[in-house]
């Protein structure tokens, strides 16, 4: 399923970190559209740019060169104050080390983005969508690491977003852990129709998405559309 | 250097902002012991030496008049060294461009030659001649105080004559440190000064040829005081001895001792809050450091460290922090006691005060300022130094968070998740959390307890001024007189009011306490002067008995109802046990009250008045002033509104420095405290913190979890603060209450508020500037640390 309407666009976006000779092109000018309801996994080696690119689309960096845009607005242009809101209403993030409020419970850091959010669904709900129901009233310090990724999700689809960024969401997690947090995303991809991008360098996953984006030396190298996408259970790890 | 002392002096050059916010609480205590001792030891030093020099007296006396020829009898009491005998009264002066009468004190000069006990320092000019009456020495400050020079002359009133004086020179006394008229609570260099004057000019003066009535004793080593005392009170009592008295008593060595004994309280009750709140917070801090190096702790142990060289290395970075807070105290001390040493020459007229830096103080405050710091260290280091190097090496357990009490608060009171955030930390790190609740208490008691000494001069100003003393003047008189001369003060012009008043000197003594002070009389009629109840209500002391001060009554441990031994000393010289009947509040003073009938029952003789207090028409003023300068009943007059006017003006005039100072101290525990409370959250939460930015809080939002727990904190700490502040209040109220003043335990409303004030704003521009570097923090960078 390819939706035609883009969510993000970036034309030319170039990151360079540093200056001078100790200056890094982590970004040679991107070209990308991602797509409504669409998930696209990010392939690439270390350093080879991904990183960043998902941290410009979400707004937590800027580039050097280049326009964003989120539908019809220029992200840009936008000012830090304006970033923040972007951030709050339409992004949902999920990182390798989930980024848990360790003093908060699991429906408590879920809670955290309800509260601030515009027509968020219940912290109940949304960890009901990624299996968690039971483990709500848990400190992050008592849960696994595939437990504590679940919560994190949760917590990013709770404000309903427009789009989930995820960077290298099983990276540290064992193949039985990750599958579930596949799972997950690729429930809340195809129930909420929330446009997900996937940062990954475990080139199995690559075959749950729609389309793979790989990328070499901050540049996209090719994109590849899947005929045939599998279910995260089948991924080989 | 070695690799490790090199990572010692980067790792303080990393956290100098920490490190110096603890040096510099550090440095007050330092500073404040180094001031005090300092000064302690200057006044002792200069006292002690002008003393010596100058052979200041050991026992004092005072008669009405006692015939030369008892001098030899004198002389043989067993201790006495030398004996010196003069007359000395006070006396009305006219001085050029002043309306109000002045007065003064003056005193005989031996037949020749400078006097050999209590000997002045001529400062210019020259002695009196012995032979003429005409001529005085005064002392310096009054002499600045009207611009006068030796040549120079005024008029005044010997014993009911006008005469013109010349003064031939200025002069210094031990005898006259501190220079306070009576009735005054200050020295007023203006309105009250000494007069010296040639033996026969004085006896010709006062009607005293072949007499004194003041007698100063210098006793040999080793002397008992006590027993001399009341040798020579035997001696004198058929002369009108009015109690002999050793040191304690002189005034102007009374004063000066007090404001020692001041400077030893501070000294004592100070430098430990700062020192004690210096070694938490290097245990805190401390404590952070290690907790982030502990893999570099263990790496240094698997190549090979000793545990005792790590932890040396730590408390190395503490005693570093020490000696950085010790320099800056020990630079603050010095220049703190030159500064007050210049203060104490507005005060006590001394012919040198020089700062002595007292080696003593400066190694004594050294030595514990590093060793605040290093014990705060040494259990932040001891934990962690132990962990076997494996241990060490491997990132240490995530922090637990457990339910408690904050989960039963939250579901009722619908808390935010930010707000949560916040209650879970203090309650996580109980610790952390009671430093800074400590620190901030800390601040906020140094401030309440220093700042009350202004509520206690504003009541003794009240009670004093306003509610026992109404009258606007005091006329004193050189003899007691009957009555009729109330009468006469009527007559005189622009006086709407006039009560007389009288007082004899008795000695108080209960068990093996003992006490001269003065028995005043009060008549029933009395409005304008007020006997005041423990609660500040002006009563009507009973028709029989004695009334004391409940300060003193407390001292000698006597209750309503008890018998007090109380001795007149003045003719008839008996010895009465009388029951004490009321007890009174005396700020300023001690003095005991009787039914003014029944004192002269006691006294078997018909009403007398030593004392006229007035109300007067100010219009009419300069008349009655004119008419007083020259009227021979009058020894002596005190103005109340110009006193009243004095002393604010002269709180006023410290208020602003002191509150200065006071809020600096405060305002730099509550920085100490909470900026680097605010710095270790950040240091620690600062990928937390990063997160609530990704999911969409604003920097505000989050600056609210930081800044908001600190915050918490230190309204928490508010109330305790109001708790031990008026406790340190009652301590410093007790340390600084003296046989002349005894000071109120008030403190306002508006103390309170103020040390909160400062308190909390100090704390929140601490943990702002802390937030300041969390807006900075790069959400991207601070998301790639690990956890």
């Amino acid at each position: 399923m390819t939706a035609a309407r883009p969510v993000f666009r970036t034309i030319g976006v170039t990151k360079v970190y540093g200056e001078g000779s100790a200056a890094v092109h982590a970004l040679r000018g991107v070209d990308l559209d991602l797509n409504e309801g669409e998930m696209v996994v990010l392939l690439g080696a270390s350093g080879s740019g991904k990183s960043t690119l998902l941290n410009i689309l979400g707004a937590l960096d800027t580039p050097t060169a280049g326009s964003v845009f989120f539908r019809d607005r220029e992200l840009t242009r936008a000012s830090d104050r304006e970033l923040t809101a972007f951030r709050r209403d339409h992004v949902g993030f999920v990182f390798q080390f989930y980024n848990l409020v360790p003093s908060l419970t699991a429906r408590e850091n879920v809670a955290l983005v309800t509260e601030i959010a515009r027509a968020p669904m219940s912290p109940a709900e949304a960890l009901e969508r990624v299996g968690l129901g039971h483990r709500m009233d848990h400190f992050p310090a008592e849960m696994s690491g595939g437990e504590q990724q679940r919560v994190a999700i949760a917590r990013a689809i709770a404000k309903r977003p427009d789009v989930l960024l995820c960077d290298e969401p099983t990276g540290a997690l064992d193949s039985k852990t990750g599958v579930t947090v596949l799972e997950a995303l690729e429930a809340v991809n195809r129930e909420l129709g929330t446009a997900t991008a996937i940062i990954t360098h475990n080139a199995g996953i690559r075959r749950i998405a729609h389309r793979v984006i790989v990328i070499a030396d901050g540049r996209i190298a090719h994109i590849d559309e899947n005929a045939e996408r599998i279910a995260p259970a089948e991924v080989q790890w | 250097m070695r690799a490790l002392d090199l990572k010692l002096v980067r790792d303080l050059r990393r956290i100098w902002a920490q490190g110096l916010a603890i040096a510099l609480v550090l440095a007050c205590g330092v500073g404040i012991l180094v001031v005090s001792t300092g000064a302690q030891l200057t006044l002792t030093e200069s006292r002690d030496a002008y003393y010596e020099r100058q052979r200041f007296a050991d026992v004092f006396a005072t008669a009405t008049r006692v015939p030369r020829t008892l001098v030899p009898e004198i002389e043989r009491i067993d201790g006495v060294a030398q004996v010196e005998t003069r007359i000395a009264s006070y006396v009305v002066l006219d001085m050029p461009g002043m309306l109000e009468p002045a007065m003064g004190r003056l005193i005989s000069l031996p037949e020749a030659g400078p006097p050999l006990i209590n000997m002045p320092i001529l400062r210019s000019g020259r002695l009196p001649d012995p032979l003429r009456a005409d001529e005085i020495a005064v002392t310096e400050p009054f002499a600045e105080a009207h611009s006068l020079l030796p040549g120079d002359g005024f008029t005044a009133i010997l014993d009911g004559q006008l005469r013109r004086l010349t003064v031939t020179g200025l002069m210094l006394s031990p005898e006259f440190i501190y220079t306070m008229g009576p009735g005054t609570l200050i020295p007023d260099d203006r309105r009250f000064g000494i007069l010296w004057m040639g033996q026969d000019g004085a006896a010709a003066a006062f009607d005293m040829d072949g007499a004194f009535n003041e007698v100063v004793l210098r006793l040999t080593p080793g002397a008992s005081e006590d027993a001399v005392i009341a040798a020579l009170d035997i001696l004198l009592e058929p002369y009108g001895g009015t109690g002999a008295y050793g040191r304690d008593g002189q005034i102007s060595h009374a004063f000066l001792q007090s404001e020692l004994d001041q400077l030893a309280a501070i000294a004592v009750v100070m430098p430990p809050v700062f020192l004690l709140v210096a070694a938490f917070l290097v245990n805190m801090v401390l404590g952070r450091l290690i907790a982030l190096e502990r893999q570099q702790i263990g790496l240094l142990k698997a190549v090979g460290y000793t545990t005792n060289a790590v932890a040396i290395h730590y408390l190395k970075l503490s005693a570093g922090i020490g000696v950085g807070g010790v320099l800056i105290g020990w630079a603050i001390g010095a220049w703190g006691a030159a500064g007050m040493a210049g203060l104490y020459q507005d005060f006590f007229r001394f012919p040198y005060l020089v700062y002595v830096p007292s080696p003593a103080a400066f190694a004594a405050s050294g030595a514990l300022g590093i060793a605040a710091v290093v014990i705060g260290a040494l259990r932040a280091v001891r934990s962690s130094v132990r962990l076997s190097p494996a241990v060490a090496m491997s990132p240490p357990a995530p922090p637990k968070y457990g339910r408690g009490i904050v989960d039963r608060l939250a579901g009722p009171l619908r808390l935010r998740q930010t707000t949560m955030m916040i209650l879970r930390s203090i309650v996580r790190w109980p610790g952390r959390s009671v430093v800074t609740l400590f620190g901030v208490t800390a601040s906020v008691a140094v401030l309440v307890g220093s700042l009350f000494t202004f509520d206690a001069m504003d009541e003794m100003v009240d009670d004093f001024f306003y509610n026992a003393n109404r009258a606007q003047m005091t006329v004193m008189l050189s003899d007691p007189r009957s009555r009729g001369i109330i009468e006469d003060a009527r007559a005189l012009p622009g006086v709407l009011e006039v009560e007389g008043h009288a007082s004899v000197p008795v000695r108080l003594s209960h068990g093996s306490r003992e006490q001269t002070l003065r028995l005043e009389g009060q008549s029933g009629d009395a409005r304008l002067i007020r006997v005041l109840d423990p609660d500040g209500r002006a009563i009507h002391v009973p028709p029989e008995g004695i009334a004391l001060p409940a300060t003193l009554a407390r001292e000698f441990g006597l209750g309503l109802g008890d018998l007090v031994s109380v001795e007149l000393l003045t003719p008839p010289r008996e010895t009465h046990l009388l029951p004490v009947t009321a007890l009174t509040r005396q700020s300023m003073g001690q003095d005991a009250h009787m039914d003014e009938a029944a004192l002269f029952r006691l006294m078997r003789q018909v009403p007398q008045v030593n004392r006229l207090n007035l109300m007067v028409d100010e219009a009419e003023l300069p008349a009655l002033y004119a008419q007083l300068k020259q009227t021979p009943a009058v020894s002596g007059v005190m103005l109340w509104d110009e006193t009243r006017a004095q002393f604010q003006e002269e709180i006023q005039r410290n208020l602003a420095t002191s509150v200065t100072i006071f809020a600096i101290l405060g305002i730099l525990i509550t920085f100490g405290v909470v900026y680097n409370a605010a710095r270790i959250q950040l240091a620690e939460r600062a990928h937390e913190l990063a997160s609530l930015r990704v999911l969409g809080f604003g920097k505000g939002e989050v600056a609210y979890v930081l800044v908001g727990e600190l915050m918490l904190l230190a309204l928490a700490a508010v109330p305790l603060g109001w708790l031990a502040g008026y406790g340190f209040a009652a301590l410093i109220a007790t340390g600084l209450s003296t046989e002349f003043v005894s000071i109120p335990l008030v403190v306002s409303r508006g103390t309170f508020a103020l040390a909160t004030m400062i308190v909390l704003s100090a704390a929140l521009v601490s943990a702002l500037i802390v937030k300041r570097r969390l807006d900075r923090i790069e959400i991207v960078t601070a998301l790639k640390q690990k956890e």
